[in-house]
């Protein structure tokens, strides 16, 4: 465990290295500044809550595409609720909207045995139309003022982490060393301060609770009863039911918790996020949760690290197109490190195809000097497709994931 | 051996019957929801959907659906799940309009001409999820979504910058427009001959006709061919597949790459039929119906066909909705509900057909 947390330090360490010698070059220096990496952990989160979501839920054996459409349910509720009721009750809602939204998944998969793919499908169309009626109604009945945006939500505080980031606890003011330490422009120093206030300092209330479920997740699935038995039903439960596992209850529950944590997410994205719910707000995220839990091997921490990548292209689309354009010498940067790995293991047909791609990269990169807007929007979708292809080879699903369990072996 | 063949015909009607009451339960809850009787809106939109203007924008609203079904079902009878029709409808779209334009051909042959670049373009877009799924096993579920936006944001940036029609001057940007010869003709004249009259704002795209010629050659190379047996086989049992010989991998590839082609089309209608440009007012979302039509059809022809007019059916009737005060969007709950419903329905039948069969058997073999 220790090791495997100083490995991820250390790459941590090297990717702010890198971007920072890209900054330095192209001199995009959106690319490790504190508002950019303080814009990456809040579209981090709804991918965590939803890569966490999809965790409880394929550990128990049921592939959960309908991820998508619990968000959209808890993003439209939570705004729907948070306008009337406040922030923290609109935050509840979203979470019982995304369980609602699971119950129905659960039911269909658990209880009837329907293909796990073709509900979770099913659950995306009806959530998005069901969201789509229901605004309407409040828009016709005069308390929204359009059909696809509700009334803005009183926001949440924010606070820092103390001594290191700034914030007020009890009156007492605290220092902020990292802000002081990133404005003195010291070489790479400045830069991984930045990044660190970026990730510390003003953080939402609910940021803090969100990521707290990574650790939370970890501990429930691997350190308790319910944990194991929640992934026996998902690796092999007939050996489970064998041994006293209940597991249809088993798989209500992480589908149900699945559905809770989405919920939760798209209501982030409505109230913390943004202080509105507006239609198309969730935009694929539950997918790209999907992704980052795929690219994370089913692991909290992989999880944390693929939603945390998406995040970060995320933020630099949303807020300098420069910065993309500079993202495209880091795919360079990466593709020249394939190369130089495949000519190590003598594949060289595959080394000069990777060369070729890089070098046109470079060619895009020295030609154009901004990214065309419709392009830019476009970074979290692409880098999705290419975190995807280039780590999901060494994937270990649980084992039973997607298959319709009978109990005492029915089909 | 007849009270069987009973019970299997009852056992065929139940599950969309018991769908359809479902969904209808659902639906009138909605409406109650907001206060009106369901009973006035049922009829409302019954009278309006069956009149021969409606009539014809259902057909004109099921003919995309249905090829865009199609391209799903090919899919999924490989035991694959293509979700990104959407964007492969929508590039094919733009790039058979824009390509489309630039030269002239003989009518027919120019029409097939933008058929064959659609689907190239669509062919080669899913073609990079089939790609990435043999070579890298990234689940094709989550690839073609991404693909998805990725084409939204690629049509549009290329309609804007490059594919733009500057000569005339219009708020939408549109591709140029296509010459006569590549304009699918409208059925009106064949349908005046057997005695429909013309209607304001009517008429049916010719493409309907391909639809229906495409449903039969779906249904014949799935079920009557060597290469729809393989697909079929790859897709219930890759292993099985294997070892009698079939490359499940290359029919993988085969099959995300055939259904982008036909999903290709989807987008054509329209465009040949009726803008004969691609233009902002491009319709987003057939691909998503098309996956609930897909899903409701069975993936057979037939049943795509059914369910692609009742969703046509439902879109079109229920604008007049807005006559007596209720949310046209009512369509989304029913087709909604009647999607799930039928799935369910579907698996509790085949699973009651199957303890049906082992209780015979057990039977037999007593006896």
């Amino acid at each position: 465990m220790k090791t495997k947390a100083l490995k991820f330090l250390r790459y941590a360490t090297m990717l702010v290295f890198v971007l920072t010698v890209i900054r330095q070059i192209t001199g995009a220096t959106d690319l490790t500044s504190v508002g950019t990496a303080s814009a990456a952990l809040l579209l981090s989160v709804p991918i965590v809550l939803a890569g966490l979501g999809g965790l409880f839920s394929e550990r128990s054996g049921v592939v959960n595409i309908g991820l998508e459409g619990m968000m959209v349910m808890g993003a439209w509720a939570g705004g729907m609720i948070g306008t009337k009721h406040g922030p923290w009750i609109g935050l509840i809602a979203a979470i019982f909207f995304g369980g609602v939204g699971a119950l129905v998944h659960a039911i269909a998969t658990i209880t009837f045995g329907v293909d796990h793919v073709v509900s979770g499908v099913a659950i995306n169309i009806i959530a998005m139309g069901l969201v789509r009626y229901l605004s309407t109604l409040l828009y016709k009945s005069g308390s929204w003022l359009g059909p696809s945006q509700s009334p803005d939500v009183n926001s949440i505080p924010t606070n820092s982490l103390p001594i290191l980031s700034g914030g007020q606890y009890f009156g007492w003011k605290s220092p902020d060393l990292l802000g002081s330490l990133a404005e003195k422009h010291w070489f790479f120093i400045s830069d991984l301060a930045a990044i660190l206030r970026g990730i510390t300092g003003d953080l939402s209330y609910v940021t803090v609770i969100a990521m707290a479920m990574v650790p939370l997740s970890l501990f429930v699935l691997w350190k308790t009863a319910f944990g194991l038995r929640l992934r026996s039903a998902g690796e092999a439960p007939i050996a489970a039911e064998s041994l006293g596992v209940n597991v249809y209850a088993m798989k209500y529950a992480g589908v149900l918790i699945s559905g809770a944590l989405a919920g939760l997410g798209g209501g982030f994205l409505a109230i913390v996020a943004a202080n509105h719910y507006q239609e198309n707000q969730v935009a694929g995220r539950g997918y790209i949760g999907l992704a980052a839990l795929l690219f994370g091997n089913y692991r909290p921490g992989g999880i944390l690290m693929g939603a945390g990548l998406f995040g970060f292209a995320d933020a630099l689309q949303l807020r300098d197109s420069a910065s993309v354009h500079a993202l495209i010498l880091l795919i360079v940067v990466v593709l020249v490190g394939l190369v130089v790995r495949d000519v190590r293991k003598g594949k060289i047909v595959k080394a000069v195809l990777t060369l070729a791609f890089a070098g046109l990269s470079l060619w895009y990169f020295l030609a154009v000097d901004e990214l065309p807007g419709q392009l830019v929007t476009m970074t979290p979708y692409i880098a999705t497709l290419l975190i995807m292809s280039l780590a999901s080879q060494r994937l270990r699903m649980p084992a039973a994931d997607g298959i319709p369990y009978r109990r005492g072996g029915l089909r | 051996m007849k009270k069987i063949k009973l019970s299997t015909l009852v056992l065929a009607v139940a599950a969309p019957l018991a769908a359809a009451l479902v969904s209808i339960v659902i639906s009138s809850l909605a409406v109650l929801a907001s206060h009106k009787s369901p009973f006035d809106a049922y009829k409302t939109m019954w009278e309006f959907g069956t009149t021969s203007s409606s009539l014809m924008q259902m057909l004109n609203t099921a003919t995309p659906y249905y090829i865009a079904a199609v391209a799903i079902a090919i899919t999924f009878r490989a035991g694959l799940f293509n979700i990104g029709v959407e964007g492969q409808l929508r590039l094919g779209a733009i790039f058979g309009a824009y390509l489309g334009a630039k030269f002239i051909l003989p009518p027919v042959l120019h029409i097939i001409a933008i058929m064959v670049i659609a689907m190239t373009i669509g062919g080669l877009w899913a073609a990079i999820a089939g790609y990435l799924k043999v070579k890298r096993g990234v689940s094709e579920v989550i690839s073609t979504i991404m693909l998805n936006s990725l084409a939204g944001g690629l049509s549009s940036y290329l309609l804007a910058n490059y594919f733009v029609d500057r000569t005339t001057n219009s708020n939408n940007m549109s591709t140029k427009t296509l010459p006569a010869s590549g304009q699918f003709p409208d059925l009106m004249p064949l349908l005046n001959k057997i005695g429909v009259e013309d209607q304001p704002g009517g008429g049916v795209y010719g493409m309907l006709i391909f639809a229906v010629a495409l449903g039969i050659v779906f249904w014949f190379v799935i079920n009557r061919t060597r290469f729809g047996f393989e697909l079929r086989a790859s897709g219930s049992n890759p292993i099985a597949a294997r070892f009698s010989g079939v490359n499940s991998k290359r029919m993988t590839f085969v099959a995300m790459a055939l259904s982008g082609a036909v999903a290709g089309l989807a987008g054509l209608p329209a465009v040949l039929g009726d803008t004969h440009a691609f233009n902002m007012g491009f319709r987003t979302g057939i691909g998503f119906s098309a996956i609930a039509v897909a899903l409701l059809g069975r993936n057979n022809p037939t049943g795509m066909a059914f369910s692609a007019l009742l969703f046509g059916f439902l879109e079109v009737s229920s604008r007049s909705l807005e006559l007596i005060d209720i949310a046209p969007e009512t369509y989304v709950i029913m087709q909604g509900s009647i999607l799930l419903s039928s799935v369910i329905a579907y698996e509790v039948v085949r699973r009651y057909k199957i303890t049906l069969q082992s209780k015979e058997l057990a039977k037999a073999v007593a006896a």
